[in-house]
């Protein structure tokens, strides 16, 4: 248990964010509230606030990424700490160097904090059994994202009121998602009813264990679903044939303005992005009234803001 | 444990905090201001009132309905969470770790004299942070700090403008300020 409570006092205990199964619901309750008291800095004339000055943030990433990172490194910038940005492509990883020594090195020159997104499952772990720094999880592998799955939750929670009782399907590429296991982790821990949909050949291995419900058709659940996660299809992860044709797919898990006429009015559309438009999603629907895909991006960083002020919160109790 | 301010009390100096906040900031003569204090803020003015979480929240919706009271207009009240320009962010606080809260104030504090409110002035470092971050939301023609119970004990170089009670506790010794709105009664106590 990563929360204390003493006399209504709760505090947070953990200086690694790996991942969002090992987290108690109250973990996660406390990461949200905590958001919240950060959305306010994004809205006003100096928008920043001190609580991080003097600390190094780097963000390691070994994998692309836009939103995510350009999000953290926001997220410390506003929090008034320097950020390193370190990118395998033009750095000495391409000469061999180990993440291990890459990390070692890095904190050599004496950060505090590592944002790190990998290919391998566990790579953000095994980091923080290395080294001192704390280590925030922003993708491994197909293992975890939960970053995006906090913001996600926030997005539903700060709509919604609370996820008791939601029905929430997230559909389309499961098996190669590490957002649609955060994603469950956080909605199933905070009282939603999760259904995963898609295709058999993209269902990861041994769903049954997981605390969902699975679905192959998207007409089924579509009428029944009070939120709607729309994966992106990731083309660079895919082998093999997972489906005949992407006309096929979109036929059948798309969501088309067709389908959305048959989903509660109040639905909310959702979609870690980048948007593969006219293929899991059209495009009036993404830009439509249910669509709050760019909501989850502006929330994302104050959810990012939080994470990495919780994290060095907890490494300072260390000291 | 000795009740130094009791519900009576407290409305009291409520009442007397709003008198000279009123007077000081409008411009009515009354027996009580300092005699600078007219000309530091002449006339009608802007005037808003932040409370610094928790407590002194309660206490700035309370001055400020007392004020828009005899104002005879709305006097904007907002709410500050100054944990995030605290300067013990980064010191071992066992399990006192503050909370990040909401700041809500809905009103450009440009050009407006704000009333800072808290419950107990004691070392400075809270009335610190507040200006700090009041600052990061515009700037204010003037702060002024009011507090219901104002502590011997500075660290820095700061005092009250109004000040309620005057206590002369000894350093360590715990001042607890109790407010209906939060904790059912009306109270001060000092260990």
């Amino acid at each position: 248990m990563a929360i204390k409570r003493k006399s209504n006092q709760l505090s947070w205990q953990r200086k690694h964010l790996l991942g969002l199964r090992e987290l108690s619901a109250e973990e996660i309750t406390y990461i949200l509230d905590t958001a919240e008291g950060f959305e306010e800095i994004s809205t006003r004339s100096v928008k920043k606030a001190p609580a991080l000055r003097g600390k190094i943030v780097v963000n390691l990433f070994f994998e692309d990424s836009t939103r995510t990172r350009n999000s953290f490194t926001l997220a410390a910038s506003r929090l008034s700490a320097d950020v390193i940005e370190f990118t395998e492509k033009t750095s000495s990883v391409s000469k061999g160097e180990t993440l291990l020594d890459t990390a070692k090195n890095l904190e050599a020159m004496g950060i505090d904090i590592v944002v790190i997104r990998h290919s391998a499952a566990g790579a953000p772990k095994f980091l923080s059994r290395n080294i001192n720094a704390c280590v925030v999880n922003a993708g491994d592998g197909y293992c975890e994202h939960p970053t995006q799955g906090l913001l996600d939750v926030y997005t539903i929670r700060k709509l919604k009121g609370s996820l008791e009782g939601l029905r929430i399907a997230i559909v389309g590429d499961i098996a190669h998602s590490r957002v649609a296991r955060s994603d469950m982790w956080a909605m199933t821990k905070l009282g939603a009813e999760v259904i995963f949909v898609g295709p058999p050949t993209l269902m990861p291995s041994q769903v049954e264990k997981l605390p969902v419900k699975v679905s192959y058709s998207l007409d089924e659940v579509i009428e029944k679903v009070d939120v709607i996660n729309m994966l992106r299809i990731q083309f660079e992860r895919l082998g093999g044939n997972p489906f005949p044709s992407v006309r096929e797919y979109s036929h059948y898990f798309g969501l088309t303005v067709e389908r959305m006429k048959k989903a509660k009015p109040d639905i909310l559309v959702m979609h870690p992005g980048p948007i593969n438009r006219g293929l899991e999603m059209e495009s009036e629907v993404a830009d439509g009234r249910n669509s709050v895909i760019l909501q989850q991006v502006t929330n994302g960083l104050a959810v990012r803001m939080a994470v990495l002020f919780l994290v060095n919160q907890a490494a300072a109790q260390e000291t | 444990m000795k009740v130094v301010l009791s519900s009576k009390q407290i409305e009291q100096i409520l009442r007397d905090l709003t008198n000279r906040i009123f007077s000081d900031t409008c411009g009515v003569v009354s027996a009580r201001r300092e005699p600078d204090a007219v000309s530091e803020i002449p006339g009608e003015s802007d005037i808003a009132v932040v409370g610094i979480r928790s407590r002194g929240e309660v206490l700035a919706e309370r001055l400020s309905s007392k004020l828009s009271k005899k104002l005879g207009r709305e006097v904007p009240c907002g709410t500050l969470d100054i944990t995030l320009y605290r300067d013990d962010l980064n010191s071992p606080q066992g399990e006192g770790q503050p909370q990040v809260r909401t700041t809500e104030i809905g009103f450009d504090v440009d050009g407006k004299i704000i009333i800072l409110v808290d419950d107990v002035l004691y070392t400075g470092r809270s009335a610190r942070a507040a200006m700090d971050a009041l600052i990061d939301l515009g700037r204010p023609r003037a702060i002024k700090l009011a507090v219901l119970v104002d502590r011997a004990g500075r660290e820095l170089p700061i005092q009250a403008d109004y000040a309620g009670y005057k206590a002369d506790v000894a350093p360590g010794k715990l001042v607890q300020v109790s407010l209906v709105e939060s904790d059912g009664k009306d109270e001060v106590i000092v260990e």
